[in-house]
């Protein structure tokens, strides 16, 4: 791992520590509550707070794990660097998409 | 006590094996001195490496009962496990024959980290007042100590994972000069300790500091270079 991608998964780190907290909260109101699916998204659909708040997690969550992957990649599989580092996008590339669809089906009116 | 110890001693190159031998367990026995005994006593082709005995010269480490150790300053009755004891070659390093390794990647990679000091001033200047209670100074003089025996770099299993990766031995001395006010070379420094080998690849692990025969922490001092490296990536005094 280089300085830059250092930074950038410090940084990712940095920013999840409180979304993870907000989202666990989240899902313990939603519990308690007893909140149903529709209740849930007559809450999300349209709100720019919740679209923001999981475009984030999911943008951190996408650069952070994947760094991460090209580190394990790189030092314990025979993969090379640049090979590591290829599949560590492709992984980043769909832990994006699949978090983008997922916010998407929530926030979207 | 045993009167009669168990020495399984590594034979051989890389492909070698054990072979074990009988050895007499004495008072105050140090484990180089059954590698010795075995060597001057019964097999004369046993090869390993050592020079002071006295925990100076750093030559004299082996793998011992799996961890790395200073042989000539660990004493038989506090590693030898039921009156047994392995002794291997250092690991992550190429073996040349029986206890002796090749410890060339070792200070090649001093080298890569700038190990070296880096002048800042001649002989015609005056000579540089060093005030010893400053933090720059005591975090140089915290790592100053190091005999270059190898026993991190061996223990370390970032090394065992990443050939690449400097190692705690040349990135603590690269800490060291980082702290010296005397230093001019920092900025090619910490551009050499910052790439797919550099500090970052670190996960702190700590084999290093809980092995060091000499007590120090390279992983504080690596920890320090991570945030060196940061400020300076952001300053833009280095690159990725």
């Amino acid at each position: 791992m280089n300085v830059r991608l250092y930074v950038w998964q410090r940084a990712t780190a940095a920013i999840m520590a409180p979304l993870v907290v907000v989202h666990i909260a989240v899902i313990f109101y939603a519990t308690r509550q007893g909140l149903l699916a529709a209740d849930v998204l007559s809450r999300t659909r349209g709100s720019i707070a919740w679209a923001a708040f999981y475009g984030l997690f999911v943008a951190a969550v996408s650069i952070h794990a994947s760094i991460g992957l090209r580190n394990v990649l790189h030092e314990w599989s025979p993969l090379g660097e640049r090979r590591a580092g290829a599949c560590a996008i492709v992984f980043g590339l769909l832990l994006a998409a699949l978090g983008i669809r997922a916010v998407v089906a929530v926030v979207l009116p | 006590m045993h009167s009669e110890l168990s020495v399984s001693l590594w034979r051989g190159g890389e492909d070698g094996r054990y072979k074990t031998y009988s050895v007499p367990q004495c008072e105050s026995q140090t484990v180089l001195d059954v590698v010795t005994f075995v060597q001057r006593h019964i097999d004369p082709t046993l090869s390993y490496r050592f020079a002071c005995r006295v925990g100076v010269c750093g030559s004299c480490a082996m793998t011992v009962n799996g961890k790395p150790r200073w042989t000539c300053r660990t004493h038989v009755a506090k590693v030898a496990q039921g009156g047994r004891l392995e002794i291997g070659p250092l690991e992550n390093l190429p073996v040349i024959k029986d206890l002796a390794t090749d410890m060339r990647p070792f200070f090649e990679k001093w080298q890569e980290a700038k190990g070296a000091f880096a002048p800042t001033k001649t002989r015609h200047d005056a000579i540089a007042q060093i005030r010893p209670g400053t933090p720059e100074r005591m975090a140089a003089d915290a790592a100053i100590e190091c005999i270059n025996c190898g026993i991190c770099y061996s223990a370390c299993d970032t090394v065992r994972w990443n050939g690449d990766y400097l190692g705690p031995a040349a990135l603590t001395r690269a800490w060291t000069l980082v702290n010296d006010a005397r230093d001019g070379g920092n900025i090619a420094r910490l551009q050499a300790i910052s790439g797919s080998g550099g500090c970052h690849a670190c996960h702190s692990h700590q084999s290093c500091q809980q092995l060091c025969p000499q007590a120090l922490n390279p992983t504080a001092a690596i920890a320090g270079l991570k945030r060196r490296t940061v400020a300076a990536y952001f300053s833009g005094e280095i690159t990725a």
